[in-house]
């Protein structure tokens, strides 16, 4: 296969692990620019590829290449070029935010006068210059986050893997670490897997979903929507009898309010039944959650819808 | 862009050696005072007559400890903080990995060899010959611990269990057998046993080249055979097993 500079394309990427199916002959292809989210449920394989892609698992079959570098046969070129931040990777307890993002950089072989300068310019970058001389066991989770990316973003990798980067900050945290994201995907291609569908929705250019092993879908937002039987959403409040359907689904969320899946005619023709009848709704495109819970719901399809 | 392999042997010694002594002091004291506890207790229950074999004893042990904690070390940041994850990710090599943290426990263990081998010097004063051939069987010692610590790193999965690993070398290697005293006073058949570990070859060597022993030139070449055929041996077995990625 004939794989070019500007894309990660795999192809048939499985990945056994005894009689556990972790990775079920994914292929994918998207432009290795901006920013790529890998959802899925806990155990879906998110993980296993993104170590795959990352060199540091090998696959059972299947190849893939990033920027046409095969990611088993040309691993050592192709670590020049990455870099990755792992699922439970954590700061080191004994040492400073300074001292973190130095010592990496000298183990990629930066000289130690180029390492210290890009170590403070890229903690000047994230916003945590003053945290720099701290013990990072000193730090707030999410500044201890904001320091693991600043390893990364301080590097000369042009592709940046973060498995689930913000697990576990608070909100505010996680919008500020957004920033970081958007700020990181100007220059270099981030591949990002994510439990939080708001945040593929908000940061990702593209987005994969991964369902037990399996690529349900992949492309973005807007080509998602086009791989789901329903497009729109009609949300009603609570206690609001909801319109008859044609066509579509009708859900009872806990707090009593209703949503309607349906398609965009349809959706249009219950929002002019309901402004007649001065019910308060709301319409729109199906979000990444709707998305999501309607390919959780259906059997997984091969391959790439994009 | 030109990647330094100095570099990555200085980070190496940093993370792992500078940079806890440096932020916490506290480890200093203790790297320093585990060898020395055993060489005071000694020197006062043998009424100064073993302080030479107890120096060389606190030597042994230092060196050997610190290359037993490789294995802790490399599976707490392996484990714990994902540090070789980020690092198979990256141009970082792994024979260099490995070597820089070797080297960082030697660096970890200075304060306490500093002490031992101005000791040395007081107490014991050898000759140019005598000191070439107790750094010799040292630095061999160290491989040797090396070796079997980057074996038992390969092994151990959480940090629990490493430094449970950490403390059984130590205890069975350096405390029980004849390291801060002559094997000649433990009674026979129980002597033999005391050959069951690489340490008990390094005394003998080094308790033999400064005076404490008296051992036939056959035997001293034994001891130097059998430390190096068994750090080769392993060295080959370790090399074999480690992973740097995962298959």
């Amino acid at each position: 296969m004939v794989t070019q500079v500007g894309e990660l394309v795999c192809e048939g990427l499985t990945k056994r692990y005894g009689d556990t199916m972790a990775l079920d002959s994914v292929s994918l292809s998207v432009p290795s620019s901006g920013i790529f989210a890998l959802i899925g449920r806990n155990g879906a394989g998110k993980t296993t590829l993104i170590r795959i892609l990352a060199t540091e698992v090998e696959p059972t079959s299947g190849r893939a290449w990033i920027n046409g570098i095969d990611v088993v046969k040309e691993d050592k070129k192709l670590r020049e070029k990455i870099a990755i931040v792992p699922q439970e990777a954590r700061t080191i307890a004994w040492m400073t935010p300074k001292q973190t993002v130095l010592s990496y950089l000298l183990w990629r072989g930066f000289g130690y006068g180029e390492a210290k300068n890009r170590a403070a310019d890229s903690l000047a970058r994230l916003g945590i210059a003053k945290y720099g001389d701290k013990l990072n066991r000193t730090l707030s989770g999410g500044t201890k986050r904001k320091v693991l990316a600043a390893t990364v973003l301080a590097s000369e990798s042009e592709v940046i893997f973060l498995d689930e980067p913000t697990t576990g900050l608070d909100p505010i945290s996680r919008r500020e670490f957004w920033e970081i994201l958007r700020e990181l995907g100007k220059d270099r291609f981030i591949f990002l897997t994510t439990h939080y569908l708001e945040e593929a929705e908000q940061l990702a250019d593209r987005i994969g979903i991964l369902k037990e092993g399996k690529l349900a879908a992949s492309g973005s937002l807007d080509s998602l929507r086009g791989t789901i039987r329903y497009q729109y959403s009609v949300k009603l409040p609570p206690n609001v009898q909801p319109p008859k359907v044609v066509e579509g689904e009708i859900m009872t969320g806990k707090n009593g309010e209703t949503q309607v899946l349906t398609g965009e005619e349809e959706a249009f023709s219950i929002a002019r039944k309901l402004s007649e009848s001065g019910v308060r709704f709301s319409v729109s495109p199906v979000t990444l959650d709707d998305i999501f819970l309607q390919l959780d719901s259906e059997s997984a399809t091969d391959g790439d819808s994009n | 862009m030109k990647r330094r392999v100095s570099s990555q042997l200085i980070a190496a010694i940093l993370v792992n050696a500078v940079y806890e002594m440096k932020n916490y002091p506290i480890v200093l004291i203790t790297t320093v005072l585990s060898p020395l506890s055993f060489l005071v207790v000694i020197a006062f229950v043998s009424r100064g007559a073993l302080i030479g074999q107890a120096i060389e004893g606190g030597l042994i042990m230092s060196m050997f400890s610190s290359g037993t904690a490789l294995q802790g070390d490399l599976s707490h940041l392996k484990n714990d903080f994902k540090l070789q994850d980020m690092l198979v990710s990256s141009p970082a090599s792994p024979q260099i990995y490995v070597l820089g943290m070797a080297v960082s426990e030697i660096v970890y263990t200075l304060p306490a060899l500093v002490i031992l081998i101005s000791l040395v010097g007081i107490y014991i004063q050898p000759n140019l010959f005598q000191a070439a051939e107790l750094t010799g069987a040292l630095l061999l010692m160290f491989l040797t611990s090396v070796v079997i610590g980057f074996m038992f790193s390969t092994f151990s999965s959480d940090i629990v269990q490493s430094f449970a690993f950490s403390r059984l070398l130590s205890l069975l290697f350096t405390t029980i057998t004849p390291v801060y005293y002559p094997i000649t006073y433990i009674p026979l058949p129980y002597a033999y046993l005391a050959y069951l570990s690489p340490t008990t070859y390094v005394a003998e060597i080094v308790q033999n080249a400064t005076g404490y022993l008296t051992l036939p030139g056959f035997l001293v070449a034994a001891d130097w055979l059998i430390l190096s055929g068994l750090t080769i041996v392993l060295f080959f077995v370790t090399a074999k097993k480690a992973r740097w990625k995962e298959s």
